[in-house]
């Protein structure tokens, strides 16, 4: 089949990045012709920042070098600037002469600096900040002049001075409006920035207009062919080397425009696009970048533009699904020790409210403004940690009613340990350890984010490690990511996030069509579903088996070769590839006769470690996968049965002495812990669950902690829930109270079932209550009676008859995966 | 010239899992069989900090080691990028439902 032809003009990062999102759809649909105005291949423009300061060089920045092009036959003209488009017969021709047909035309013509009309604007030394040969000409004016002005005190303005200050010149920035950074920052904030700049040694001048641009003059008083001064409004004048207009961009529309494509009227102009990226006038026609104006808005960040180009790469390549709705964006200042964030609309207004935090001495601001329980902007400055995440609530549009009063205090589900309580990215020298699992420090982050041009989280992640473990230090991550590109970019919400690379379907996705639908087995998931690999992989299978096995209780299958090994062999693998068996003790309680067979256990199999868990148990480690069977019969034979110690299920019970024996006990806290334990005995979940029963609000068995905490009173109990003690440690909420041990069974036994049927693979109480509610759990849980019941009936089905793993692994099951094969010599 | 050994019924091996050739030198070997009942051996060892890759979810024609999450690709042993590293292989072949390894 003859291949169409594609022509994309314009060779900066919103086309280019959408030629690779096409080339991942459909490789071999087109025939690819590239024409660019610059003599480069795609760079990163963001970059060209840390180029001015000194931090990188410019063959860092490329993001597409020469051999790109060629690997995937793209014709590349750079340094070919096109001048006209022919639509009637379909061709752009360029101003060396150079033609293309085009069946297909993406326009990524980019924006063009604002540059004033007032005299003297045209003079040498009178920069736009926009490009290579911006850069590489401030670069060389700083080693040759001494005063610098940077016209405009936005985000590009204060980066080039930034930079401009760090190459030795004497720097002032001048702005029309009364603070800093008006498009971003409010007042308060804008003001703390400007002081810690001014530490740094950069001049502002503001509420100030520029009037001419003069040349500078010679020992003799005449004029020279080079600026020399910036003379104000008001009459004074202060001396100019350099100057570099910053005062905003506008979309690049001029070639559209001569071409009869509709590039608006109003305030807004840019080439009109629709939903699917396609100009308005001809549909043969694509456009993205900062040449578009879509829904009425240009924008000038890099995340709206990647956006974009995957919306437009799925049309171009002819699958005709995927609507791009605008986007919400976050900015991040890129100067090396300074930390500010902004996102949404922070001007506040008559149905707006808002929450402040504003230390001036701790040089900390934050300002979310909200309207209906929904934030719709922050500014942040000095503390950023939870920038990433207001973004997410605000781009989510998240009812924060709940979590109101601890807003400003951060995110639950972030962890505090592994990065010594650090939340300040910009502050923290290279040296220091970001991700304390995986022993990554700040300085590898930012140079695989600079060197190889990663963009979002999970890239940082897949190249350096960190935050790939526990996630303890995603928040900083996150940070660190967004000082170095500008802004969070984060392509889709978290109910939107699919579950792997196998799928653009998401875990909301799957669990409900595996119940809208009835599926049974992981076949027929994939195949409903469109799965794009044949049997999935090691992050979907597991999560797929347990929706499966937890939405069909006794009806689908399990797979073992869809669980993870732990849950495979009843066992926990460690780290040389032994394991170790633990066996449970209801509600922590043992008898001798157990711990004798836990002891000759330990002597036969010669056990290398014996340990008390934090469970209230007793784990056996160093064992052979080959034992596994043997030692499970002995321990079947006194009586004892499978801990769960390893799998995303019921893990203990853990009890206090309660009223048994102590004074001040109100309950019979150990009597209530069996009764939940057995209750709840070979549950899966979601991830691990774990109780704890005290039997006084002394609570000795820390059930203030645990995913659902029963705490005795004299009256009864109380309920707590959603609480965790590992990577974040979070206090569990008060649910409910109940007056007798069969009401504890029902109310824990529905909140566990809820939990069960929605929250997503992976997730712990906590994170799931935070998805959605604590209000809707009560509702469901605690206010409906009916609907509780049938949870707890849901949950005591599913449970019914269930068997001691380590017995049916011995039994019933093949033994063939415990036993190792040998070759003859 | 390969020294082929026999190993065991091809049914012995789950499929999408793994048994483990036990060596008394030169280190164990993992026998994995994929959906489309396709083996192959690797060294049991990840090249990452040597976990059993035989315990590991097998996808495709990949393996996930159980210990870091590695993935390793059980046509060359190599990692998938952007790991770097590669742990042995080894010749493998089926005939009449039965595994042969070249050892």
């Amino acid at each position: 089949m003859k291949k169409q032809k594609l022509v994309l003009v314009g060779n900066g990062m919103a086309g280019v990045r959408t030629i690779e999102e096409l080339l991942k759809l459909a490789p071999d649909l087109y025939d690819i012709t590239v024409f660019g105005a610059e003599p480069h291949g795609n760079y990163n423009r963001i970059l060209l920042s840390p180029v001015l300061a000194g931090e990188m060089s410019l063959p860092e920045i490329m993001l597409n070098d020469l051999d790109w092009y060629r690997d995937n036959d793209i014709t590349l003209h750079a340094g070919s600037k096109v001048v006209k488009i022919d639509r009637v017969t379909r061709k752009v021709i360029a101003e060396d002469g150079t033609e293309a047909d085009y069946d297909r035309l993406l326009l990524a013509t980019g924006s063009t600096p604002f540059i004033p009309p007032i005299p003297g604007n045209d003079l040498p030394g009178v920069l736009g900040y926009r490009d290579i040969a911006d850069t590489e000409a401030m670069i060389e004016a700083a080693g040759k002049y001494r005063h610098a002005v940077v016209i405009g005190a936005g985000l590009l303005g204060l980066e080039a001075a930034n930079g401009l200050m760090l190459r030795g010149m004497d720097v002032t920035v001048v702005h029309i409006g009364e603070w800093i950074m008006e498009r971003q920052l409010d007042q308060a904030a804008a003001d703390m920035l400007q002081a810690s700049l001014e530490a740094k040694g950069m001049k502002f001048l503001l509420a100030r207009h520029t009037e001419a641009l003069l040349p500078a003059r010679n020992e003799d008083g005449d004029m020279t062919a080079r600026v020399g001064a910036v003379r104000f409004k008001d009459g004074m004048e202060i001396p100019a080397d350099l100057v570099v207009v910053a005062a905003g961009i506008r979309p690049n529309f001029a070639l559209a425009e001569s071409a009869g494509l509709y590039c608006g009227s109003g305030r807004v102009r840019g080439i009109h696009v629709s939903d699917t990226l396609q100009t308005v006038t001809d549909p043969r026609i694509y456009a993205v970048g900062e040449c578009v104006a879509h829904r009425g808005i240009a924008y000038g960040l890099v995340a709206p533009l990647f956006e974009q180009g995957k919306v437009c790469a799925n049309h171009l390549a002819n699958f005709g699904i995927g609507r791009y709705e605008g986007s919400v964006t976050s900015t991040k200042l890129k100067v090396t020790g300074i930390d500010v964030f902004s996102a949404g609309d922070f001007s506040g207004g008559a149905d707006t409210e808002e929450i402040v935090l504003h230390d001036r001495q701790g040089g900390v601001y934050k300002r979310i403004v909200l309207r209906n329980d929904r934030i719709v902007g922050s500014v942040l400055y000095g503390d950023t940690a939870d920038g990433a995440w207001y973004f997410q609530l605000m781009k989510d549009a998240q009812d924060i009613h709940e979590i109101r009063d601890h807003l400003m205090f951060g995110q639950n589900n972030l962890g505090d340990v592994g990065h010594k309580g650090e939340n300040r990215a910009a502050s923290m020298p290279d040296s220091a350890e970001v991700c304390g699992c995986n022993g990554v420090c700040k300085g590898t982050i930012v140079k695989a984010i600079k060197e190889k041009g990663l963009f979002t989280l999970d890239e940082v992640k897949k190249h350096t490690k960190a935050a790939s473990s526990c996630g303890s230090c995603t928040g900083l991550v996150e940070q660190i990511l967004a000082s170095t590109v500008g802004g969070a970019y984060q392509s889709v919400s978290a109910t939107d996030k699919p579950v792997c690379g196998c799928t653009e379907h998401s875990h909301k996705v799957v669990r409900e069509a595996i119940v809208q639908h009835h599926l049974t087995s992981k076949e027929a998931v994939f195949e409903r579903l469109n799965w794009r690999t044949p049997n999935g992989c090691d992050k979907c299978r597991p999560a797929i088996n347990y929706y499966l096995i937890s939405s069909w209780p006794h009806e689908a299958q399990d797979d073992p070769q869809s669980r993870f090994i732990n849950e495979r062999a009843h066992a926990n693998i460690q780290k040389d590839g032994t394991y170790s068996v633990v066996p449970r003790m209801w509600g922590g309680l043992t008898t001798p006769a157990e711990l004798r067979a836990i002891a000759d256990a330990a002597e036969k199999y010669k056990v290398p470690t014996v340990k008390v868990t934090g469970g209230q148990r007793i784990d056996l480690l160093g064992i052979k996968k080959a034992d596994l069977p043997a030692i499970w019969a002995d321990l079947n034979a006194a009586g004892m049965v499978s801990g769960h110690a390893y799998g995303k299920s019921i893990r203990t019970v853990k009890t206090c002495v309660g009223a048994e024996h102590c004074r001040f006990g109100t309950q019979l806290a150990m009597d209530m812990g069996v009764k939940l334990e057995r209750m709840l005995f070979d549950m899966y979940a979601p991830h691990k669950v774990k109780l704890a029963v005290s039997g006084c609000p002394r609570n000795c068995a820390e059930a203030g902690i645990k995913d659902v905490g029963v705490i005795g009173v004299d009256s009864g109990y109380e309920l707590y829930v959603g609480g965790n003690g590992g990577i974040k440690t979070e206090v569990a909420q008060f649910l409910c109270k109940v007056g007798s041990d069969e009401e504890v069974m029902e109310y824990a036994g529905a909140f566990l079932q809820l939990y069960r049927e929605e929250g997503w693979y992976l997730e712990r109480t906590v994170h799931w209550l935070e998805r959605v509610g604590l209000d809707y759990v009560k509702r469901t849980v605690v206010e409906d009676a009916d609907s509780r019941q049938a949870l707890h009936a849901r949950l005591l089905f599913a449970l019914k008859d269930a068997k001691d793993p380590w017995q049916t692994s011995r039994e019933a099951q093949a033994v063939k995966q415990f036993i190792p094969l040998t070759v003859e010599a | 010239m390969s020294n082929w050994k026999p190993i065991c019924p091809l049914e012995d091996i789950p499929p999408l899992g793994a048994r483990v050739v036990q060596r008394t030198t030169g280190g164990d070997i993992a026998l994995f069989r994929n959906a489309d009942d396709e083996v192959f051996a690797l060294h049991d060892k990840c090249p990452h900090k040597g976990g059993p890759l035989s315990q590991g979810i097998v996808h495709g024609r990949k393996v996930t080691c159980p210990l870091h999450g590695w993935n390793l690709s059980l046509e060359d042993g190599q990692a998938v990028a952007p790991d770097v590293g590669h742990c042995g292989r080894f010749e493998v072949k089926v005939e009449d439902g039965q595994v042969w390894l070249a050892v």
